[in-house]
């Protein structure tokens, strides 16, 4: 006789809500993409105006973050700054992800030498150490925000072609993937409604991460002056701009440095909850 | 696979990923929207002077023919003559490469030699406070901006504190030591001129610390997760179960399998350290690659960004393969698979 356990009903609650550190990195990002969303309302001041009678103020109760070399209040200019690097994670990794699972889903289920010619395309951009190249494609486009983010995205596709690619060789010998193809479904019906679903987990993660290092990345172009230019309110300019005062004005550059750190530590808790979430064996690991 | 084999097979993906490297940066340098012989002779230049440059470079040829002269001209070594300083490019990398190697090799280790040992105490305290700190200060490593960190360094350890210098390679009171290897501690050592070593030991210092935050980071992160695989294998109760000390157990028998994953992070992280050196040279005035790629890239010298890209990558590429090679030789389950 088949015994039966009864197990002890317990509400169900996903992983990922289950680690307050996930919590708390998602709650940082959507306060962040308030702030960035409502900034024209929030920002006490014009991040563009100069001040030159007010330069370089301590914070204060005035300017909570103190003003920057040229009068401009530094807590206005950190919220516009929060909606460029949002701006720049979500385009980086949108283009980056769709160039690259396009490629990795192609090679996964072409096979044979597409998918020999198209991996060793991807070995070659490993091959770049990333912001060298992001850096060399930057100075050649000419250095603004749109050519950093590009020059972002070309460095950063190669990781989700090789993702998507082993998934796709894992998945497209499963029974359901047989089963659609021994009914006729089309090569592009297969590839987009049975297999592209599945591999959206691991791209989740991996998207939850490379918002992080794109982030990084396009903060590091602007601060050498490859990315965007000054008179924009962006944290990697900010700093840039800040560099001569920090023995002495350490605010300029201290601000929107944490504000890199947190948001980028953000992301990377999401991707590490996300992760755990979708792989229970690496709960805790990481 | 014998390793032979195995050697044969990744050396020819090397040189298949060193012509693909090739293309790209070939295909970069033909972006530039500009006539790159009037950019290198200067606008006063006259049109022998220009038909001459096009001619040696190959810039009045179809593309697949310039693409031949350009590789050939790689293999000879000649990666054409930067724009900026007028000498050629090869030996613009040559004086600067070794200033780079030496601080992304101080800073490699570095965080070898912090974040192994914070890996394997964040494993066996697991959850408990140094873990927390390991893990915090390693979440913190892998999102901070290495430029934002070295500025924070030097306005403390230099502008507050004066206790390091910040920048440079040695103090601009003591002559630099005869090059034998480029790297100045070594050099300086080697001259038997102690004020040199410490100078450069203390130059190298902040540079060194802010550069390799983020791959110590990794390699914690690495080496804790590592561990956790390993600790509760049947191996290490055994070895607990004949009585032998925790520190023995962890160090000698978890801690040394637990490595082997570790090696692989250590050479992916050479990259992100070579990525690094652009900035933190840039910041902390390092006289090296990274440094001479953002002042080049500025003056859109493109032969000498080129030639860092290249040369970046190549080393890159050496280095993975060498770690590859290396993790196939330490692993007997690899090597016999």
């Amino acid at each position: 006789m088949t015994e039966v356990l009864a197990m002890p009903a317990r509400p169900h609650r996903p992983a990922w809500r289950r680690s307050p550190l996930t919590v708390a990195g998602l709650a940082l990002i959507v306060l962040l993409a308030l702030i960035a969303v409502s900034a024209p309302l929030i920002a006490p001041a014009d991040p563009l105006k100069q001040v030159l009678s007010t330069r370089l103020e301590p914070p204060s109760a005035e300017h909570w973050l103190g003003t920057d070399q040229l009068g401009r209040d530094v807590l206005s200019r950190m919220i516009y700054g929060a909606r460029i690097s949002l701006l720049i994670g979500t385009v980086v990794v949108g283009l980056a992800a769709s160039l690259g699972t396009f490629v990795g889903l192609v090679a996964g289920y072409a096979g044979g030498w597409l998918d020999e010619v198209l991996m060793r395309l991807t070995d070659v951009f490993f091959a770049f150490p990333a912001l060298i190249l992001a850096m060399a494609i930057s100075s050649a486009l000419g250095p603004s925000l749109t050519n950093a983010m590009i020059a972002i995205a070309v460095v950063s596709w190669p990781v989700y072609a090789r993702l998507v690619r082993a998934q796709v060789l894992s998945l497209r010998e499963r029974e359901y993937v047989e089963a659609a193809r021994s009914l006729g479904a089309s090569a592009g019906r297969i590839v987009w409604g049975h297999i592209l679903p599945n591999t959206l987990a691991p791209l989740l993660v991996q998207a939850s991460f490379d918002m992080g290092s794109a982030i990084l990345s396009a903060a590091g172009l602007s601060f050498i002056g490859f990315g965007t230019q000054p008179p924009t309110a962006e944290w990697g300019v900010m700093i840039s701009e800040g560099r001569n005062y920090i023995a002495t004005q350490a605010w300029l550059s201290l601000f929107p440095g944490l504000a890199i750190l947190f948001t980028v530590a953000a992301f990377n808790l999401i991707g590490d909850g996300l992760r755990d979430a979708f792989d229970p064996r690496l709960r805790g690991t990481g | 696979m014998t390793l032979l084999s195995y050697l044969l097979r990744r050396l020819v993906g090397f040189a298949a990923v060193l012509i693909g490297v090739s293309i790209i940066t070939f295909g970069l340098s033909h972006l530039v929207p500009t006539d790159p012989a009037i950019v290198a002779l200067g606008d006063h230049a006259t049109d022998e002077q220009i038909d001459a440059f096009r001619e040696k470079y190959g810039l009045n040829k179809p593309v697949p023919e310039q693409y031949w002269i350009y590789v050939t001209n790689l293999i000879q070594g000649d990666l054409g003559i930067s724009l900026r300083t007028r000498r050629p490019v090869a030996a613009d990398l040559h004086d600067f490469f070794p200033a780079t190697f030496e601080l992304s090799l101080t800073a490699l280790v570095l965080s070898i030699l912090i974040g192994i040992p914070a890996g394997v105490v964040s494993a066996t305290a697991r959850n408990r406070l140094p873990d927390h700190v390991v893990r915090l200060l390693s979440l913190i490593g892998g999102s901070v901006p290495i430029f934002w960190l070295g500025l924070i360094l030097i306005g403390f350890f230099y502008g507050r504190l004066g206790w390091l210098p910040g920048g440079a390679r040695i103090d601009k009171f003591i002559p630099p030591p005869p090059m034998v290897t480029g790297l100045f501690t070594v050099d300086s050592l080697l001259a038997g001129n102690y004020k040199a070593f410490w100078s450069s030991v203390h130059h190298l210092l902040l540079p060194a610390l802010a550069l390799g935050y983020f791959s110590t980071a990794i390699i914690a992160r690495m080496m804790r997760s590592s561990m956790l695989e390993v600790l509760p294998q049947m191996y290490v109760l055994a070895a607990r179960a004949k009585g032998l000390r925790q520190g023995k157990v962890v160090w000698r028998h978890a801690a040394r399998n637990a490595l082997i994953p570790a090696v692989t992070t250590i050479g992916v992280t050479f990259g992100s350290l070579l990525s690094g050196a652009v900035l933190t040279e840039t910041i902390f005035s390092w006289p090296g690659l990274g440094r001479y790629a953002t002042s080049s890239a500025i003056n859109l010298d493109f032969p000498a960004v080129m030639g860092v890209t290249l040369l970046a990558a190549l080393v890159y590429t050496a280095t993975n393969l060498i770690v590859d090679v290396g993790y196939h030789w330490l692993d007997p389950r690899i090597r016999h698979d």
